[in-house]
């Protein structure tokens, strides 16, 4: 199996308030179409550490590979290219610009990617929508839609530039009990019908059992 | 290039869902240019039209026979007294002729010249205006009217009559507007002129003189060349004053400087003759730069406050595009596009408010006697002007987004996400 990510001995420190290490001696992979789950109480450290993978965070000490590649000391500016084409973000507060409409957030990050033309751009955005039922949306202002359509929107987005892994922060904390199934549906559709890798941070038991792994964090260290 | 449209059209969604707050900056800098471009127009306007109360008035080169002592005089030409202290009591000037010798000449070697935009032959005497018994004191000048106008503005300075009516006129006379008015003269009537001689002359009003300097215009008229040697009777190559008018005025020192040695005559510079004026106009230009810099520096803050602003609450935003694989340089970019929208669009209005008021200004009556073709304000619509407006309003603003700009480069998405 082909390693989508992979940690080599990560460490990170918080040196405010006072010096604590949050990450100890991380050292992990995901494989490709696998679909795992981080779990852990909280400030375990589970969402400190999907930062660093996420490649936003980039203080810390260790290695980093995505697609068996070094990325750990690359520039800003290449880690930007890097989530914009090979990290799709799914965060537990819908982050979606809320002065644009929804098939404009979907189409955003494609756009800044810039390999296709407006028009190829639009055209996937709509598929994507329509794979998760909201196609209907497509027009209206994201601030205009309930939440957990918010969410299946931004799910759009991380898959608009097909990408390498799908990373999530608690995607489902801020919903209730049938958005949060519906949402995990459709990680779960994603996983077997499309062979995404996926990295979900979540304290719901339930949704972190009926993925292919689970990670079990505490105190900064992985347990299983 | 795709990048950048992105970018710009995320710029643009911002300003247009805040249009309150972007109408409020972008006026900020629209009354600042506006303020700068009507202060500017207005006052450079008036400056024109006050250095050019005296300017038109005076020749870049006057050349003229000066009557003054002799630097050398006989004792010192005498060897005897060499290495004495010599001092010498009441020294009068030296008889001198006023005529310039071999003035046409002169005048068609310095018309060579190609920094001469025009060589002027004037005649000036001494006459008297005669009402009845009484004699005025005054002073005939001889012009060529059509040159005059050319070079001097002349017909500015004219009233009731024009250049052309003197050149057409044998007899005619250019009548100070005060000689007349004490005279209680028109145009048309006659006016009588005596010369120091002693001789009378009746010449024809075909217009009055007015330069707006009372004491000038109580004493001075004007008449063709040729008609005031007729008065004097002296021959046609009797030439008191030669005028130069150059292309550039900075020369003016220097040239003078040569045509005295070349010529031995009296030749003065303008900046010489007036010094004062320059001095005059550098500290109104100051003074107009110093307020219209200050209104643009308070626009500017007034964009670095909203721009500020707009950055606190676009913080999620921020993040987003951070963690969607927008670069920092990205997300300046957006802010700093929304900085110079509003420094051009703000920048715009102001040049369109500023044309717009200084136009009306234009077309205020303004009465004076100072300048009898003024008429309304004086504006300077210098196409500079407008130039040096936009770019300020876009350099004041690109300053006032970048500092905000450069902290949006820097939030840390994470500490954002996490904050939430």
């Amino acid at each position: 199996m082909r390693k989508v990510l992979e940690t080599k001995h990560i460490n990170k420190y918080f040196k405010k308030p006072v010096l604590f290490h949050v990450l100890k001696d991380i050292s992990m992979n995901i494989n490709e179409g696998e679909f795992v789950s981080i779990m852990g109480k909280s400030g375990c450290g589970k969402s400190t550490l999907l930062y660093i993978l996420s490649t936003m965070d980039t203080d810390y000490d260790g290695e980093l590979y995505l697609n068996n590649k070094l990325i750990t000391r690359n520039s800003r500016q290449e880690l930007s290219y890097i989530r914009n084409k090979h990290i799709g973000f799914v965060f537990q507060f819908h982050y979606l610009l809320s002065e644009f409409t929804v098939l404009e957030n979907v189409m955003l990050p494609a756009k800044k990617l810039g390999e296709k033309t407006f028009q190829e751009i639009e055209f996937e955005a709509m598929q994507k929508l329509k794979m998760l039922n909201i196609e209907h949306l497509a027009k209206k202002r994201a601030s205009r839609i309930s939440g957990g359509e918010k969410q299946r929107v931004a799910i759009a987005r991380a898959l608009i530039n097909n990408p390498s892994i799908i990373m999530g922060d608690e995607p489902t904390g801020n919903l209730d009990s049938h958005n949060s199934e519906n949402v995990f549906n459709v990680f779960k559709k994603l996983s077997i019908e499309e062979g995404l890798s996926l990295l979900v941070v979540t304290h719901d038991d339930d949704f972190a059992k009926q993925t292919d792994r689970i990670i079990q964090m505490e105190d900064g260290k992985i347990i299983t | 290039m795709i990048n950048r449209k992105v970018i710009l059209s995320i710029a643009k969604t911002h300003l247009l869902t805040k249009i309150k707050q972007t109408a409020t900056a972008a006026l900020g800098v629209t009354f600042g240019i506006g303020a700068y471009i009507i202060m500017v127009s207005f006052m450079t306007g008036l400056n024109q039209m006050l250095d050019d109360l005296i300017l038109n008035l005076t020749p870049h080169i006057h050349i003229y026979n000066e009557i003054q002592p002799s630097k050398k005089q006989p004792i010192t030409l005498y060897d005897d007294f060499k290495n004495s202290f010599n001092i010498v009591h009441s020294i009068k000037p030296k008889m001198n002729q006023k005529k310039i010798h071999n003035a046409y000449p002169i005048i068609n070697y310095l018309a060579q010249n190609k920094n001469v935009l025009g060589v002027l032959p004037q005649l000036k005497s001494q006459i008297f205006y005669i009402a009845g018994t009484i004699e005025l004191g005054g002073s005939l000048i001889g012009i060529n009217p059509i040159e005059e106008a050319t070079y001097f503005k002349l017909n500015d300075y004219i009233v009731n009559g024009s250049a052309e009516a003197l050149y057409n006129s044998s007899n005619g006379i250019l009548l100070g507007i005060e000689i007349a008015k004490k005279m209680s003269l028109n145009v048309g009537d006659r006016v009588q002129i005596g010369t120091v001689s002693g001789t009378v002359f009746p010449l024809k009003i075909v217009g009055f003189y007015q330069s707006g300097i009372a004491d000038v215009d109580v004493i001075q008229s004007f008449a063709n060349i040729k008609t005031v040697q007729r008065i004097l009777g002296e021959p046609e190559n009797y030439i008191t004053d030669i005028n130069v008018k150059l292309k550039d005025i900075d020369k003016a020192f220097l040239m003078a400087k040569d045509i005295e040695k070349q010529f031995s005559l009296t030749a003065m510079d303008i900046n010489t003759a007036n010094a004062q004026f320059d001095t005059g106009s550098s500290i109104r230009n100051l003074i107009t730069y110093a307020v219209s810099i200050t209104l643009l520096i308070v626009a500017g803050f007034g964009i670095y406050n909203i721009l500020n602003m707009l950055i606190y609450e676009k913080m999620n935003d921020i993040a987003i595009l951070k963690a969607i694989g927008f670069s920092g340089k990205d997300v300046q970019l957006i802010f700093m596009y929304q900085a110079v929208i509003i420094g051009f669009v703000g920048g715009v209005l102001g040049l369109i408010l500023g044309f717009g008021l200084s136009h009306l200004i234009d077309n205020v009556p303004f009465e004076t006697e100072a300048l009898p073709r003024v008429k309304t304000y004086p504006v300077n619509f210098n196409f500079w002007y407008y130039i040096i407006g936009i770019s300020f309003a876009l350099i004041a603003t690109f300053f006032a987004g970048y500092l905000p700009s450069q902290k949006a480069k820097k939030i840390d998405p994470v500490d954002i996400i996490r904050g939430q």
